[in-house]
Order: C-alpha cells, then sequence, then structure tokens
C-alpha cells in the first residue's frame, strides 16, 4: 500500500473519530493543535485504525503518552535534553523531529502527534508480515 | 444518588452485545419541563440510558472490576421519543482494551430506529482518580448494585448439544 493509499484511509478514520472536515486533514496536520484531538480520542483512532488495517496496535507504541517519566537525563528545565532527543527518536521512530531539535521545549512533544506520523508507523509495520 | 436511565435489563451476551429497556411515562418528573404540554424525552437521558447499557456490557468484560467511565459520544437521532413507548437500547462491543472501549449503540420505539450513538468509555485506574477519593471502585456500586444482578442474570445460557 503505498503512502498515499494508507493516508486517504487516515484521513477518513479522522474525519470520523474527530468530526472535522475532509480538506482539514493533510499529513502535516497536528492531532492536538489542528484536528483539536483530545486524549481518549487516541484511543479512539488507535482502534478505529486497528479495525481499518487488521493490525494490534500495543498501547503507547504509537501514542507514547509518557516517554520521560520525569527523568532528569532527559528533561531540564522544561526542555529535552540531547540525551531525551535520542530517546524520542528511539521512541518514535517515525516522527520528524526536524523542527523539535530546534526548539526542544517540553510541551511541544505534542506537536510530533501528526497525520504524517500515523501514516509513516503504518507503512511501517504494513511492511513487515503479521506476528 | 445515582440516575438510572434504564428500567430493565433484557439480555447480556458478555463482550459482544447488550439489550436493556426504558419505558417511558408521562408521569416521569422531566416531562413537565420538557415540554410544557409537548413532552419529549430529553435526547441527553436517552444518550445516558444507551450509555449505560454499553457501561455494563464494558464493565462485564473485566468482571466490573475496572471503573468504566463515559469518554465521549456521538450520536445522531431520528425522531423524538414520547410517553407511552418504550425504549430498546442495544449496545454491540466494537473494541475493548486496558485502556478503554469503543461501543456502537442504537435506541428502538419498536422496530423504529429513534437514535444511534458511538461510544467511547475510558477504564479510569486508581492513579488517575484523586486521592481523597474513598471509594477507588465508584463506578459498579451500590444502586447498581441491582441493575448489575439483573444483567448477570440476563445472560444468556450456553445451548446444550448442538450449536444454535
Amino acid at each position: 500500500m503505498t503512502y498515499d493509499d494508507i493516508f486517504t484511509k487516515v484521513r477518513s478514520i479522522l474525519v470520523e473519530a474527530l468530526n472535522v472536515e475532509e480538506d482539514e486533514v493533510t499529513p502535516t496536520s497536528r492531532l492536538k493543535a489542528d484536528l483539536n484531538a483530545e486524549s481518549i480520542d487516541f484511543l479512539d483512532i488507535v482502534f478505529r485504525l486497528e479495525k481499518q488495517f487488521g493490525l494490534r496496535i500495543p498501547r503507547e507504541d504509537l501514542f507514547p503518552e509518557s516517554i520521560f517519566q520525569g527523568d532528569p537525563r532527559f528533561v531540564a528545565n522544561g526542555q529535552v535534553t540531547a540525551e531525551g532527543l535520542a530517546e524520542l527518536q528511539r521512541r518514535m521512530p517515525y516522527a520528524d523531529l526536524t523542527s523539535f531539535r530546534e526548539n526542544p521545549r517540553l510541551d511541544r512533544i505534542e506537536d510530533l502527534f501528526t497525520v504524517d506520523l500515523i501514516v509513516r508507523y503504518l507503512q511501517s509495520r504494513l511492511a513487515t508480515p503479521a506476528q | 444518588m445515582r440516575w438510572t436511565w434504564i428500567d430493565r435489563f433484557l439480555r447480556l451476551e458478555p463482550g459482544r452485545r447488550a439489550i436493556a429497556v426504558k419505558n417511558l411515562s408521562w408521569a416521569e418528573d422531566y416531562f413537565a419541563d420538557h415540554f410544557p404540554g409537548y413532552p419529549v424525552m430529553p435526547a441527553s437521558l436517552i444518550l445516558e440510558g444507551l450509555a449505560q447499557t454499553g457501561g455494563i456490557l464494558v464493565g462485564h468484560a473485566h468482571n466490573f472490576q475496572k471503573n468504566v467511565v463515559l469518554a465521549k459520544i456521538t450520536a445522531h437521532f431520528q425522531r423524538e421519543a414520547h410517553p407511552g413507548e418504550q425504549l430498546t437500547y442495544q449496545a454491540e462491543l466494537l473494541d475493548l482494551s486496558e485502556a478503554g472501549a469503543r461501543v456502537r449503540g442504537t435506541a428502538h420505539s419498536g422496530q423504529e430506529l429513534i437514535a444511534e450513538a458511538d461510544i467511547m468509555f475510558a477504564h479510569v485506574g486508581r492513579e488517575q482518580l484523586p486521592p481523597e477519593l474513598d471509594d477507588p471502585q465508584f463506578v459498579f456500586r451500590g444502586e447498581l448494585a441491582h441493575l448489575l444482578r439483573q444483567a448477570e442474570s440476563a445472560i444468556p445460557s450456553p445451548p446444550s448439544g448442538t450449536s444454535s
């Protein structure tokens, strides 16, 4: 399945789950800031993705909630440290960290949850045969 | 006090679906104000009954040990419901995980569809509750106990011999 095929399906799911218009959903849309997703919506989206794509998506796999757990190695003065960035990349390998690295404020992590993140995650999962 | 907006549990198929009924009587207080001279069952109370039906279905999946909390609902209504009608609430379990569940609910009067809803429930654990809360298992308690017993007794017995 191509990126565009997956994106089209993901867009329909987001239209249903978040009650948004189709043209509001682009690859760069941030789920919270742009599409107004709340925390329960992330669970709703995961359920719908599992059905649509026939996958099991383990908790914390696509949308990790507690990456740093207040660990001082990862966060200092509200900024994600270099070690934290490495951890973030490890936990969210599908996220594009380019812009985040320029200003790694802890509260900007939620901006990493984009439509593109979902599509890239699914691309990778669908390329791997089911366990 | 807890508002119970189901009159009777008819059927509970664990992990699949639940069916309950609500009878609408003009003697119920809310009809006096909603609306004077034109009694209509408030849509929010139909959803409450549907969510209670679905919530018990979800709660049963973990033996009522987890708090099941209504977190999100998307509903469409076909028409108003009036005194004298009996609403049948059917909840079908779509998804279930440690974090929560998704249920599809419908409300019918006879064969006629009154409302349908997609309902998200969250499982709320002790760590998400305020520490001063006396009873960390606060959902399936008290006045709901009778309804839970009714729900449990509405589980059909397995067919003997041949499959159904």
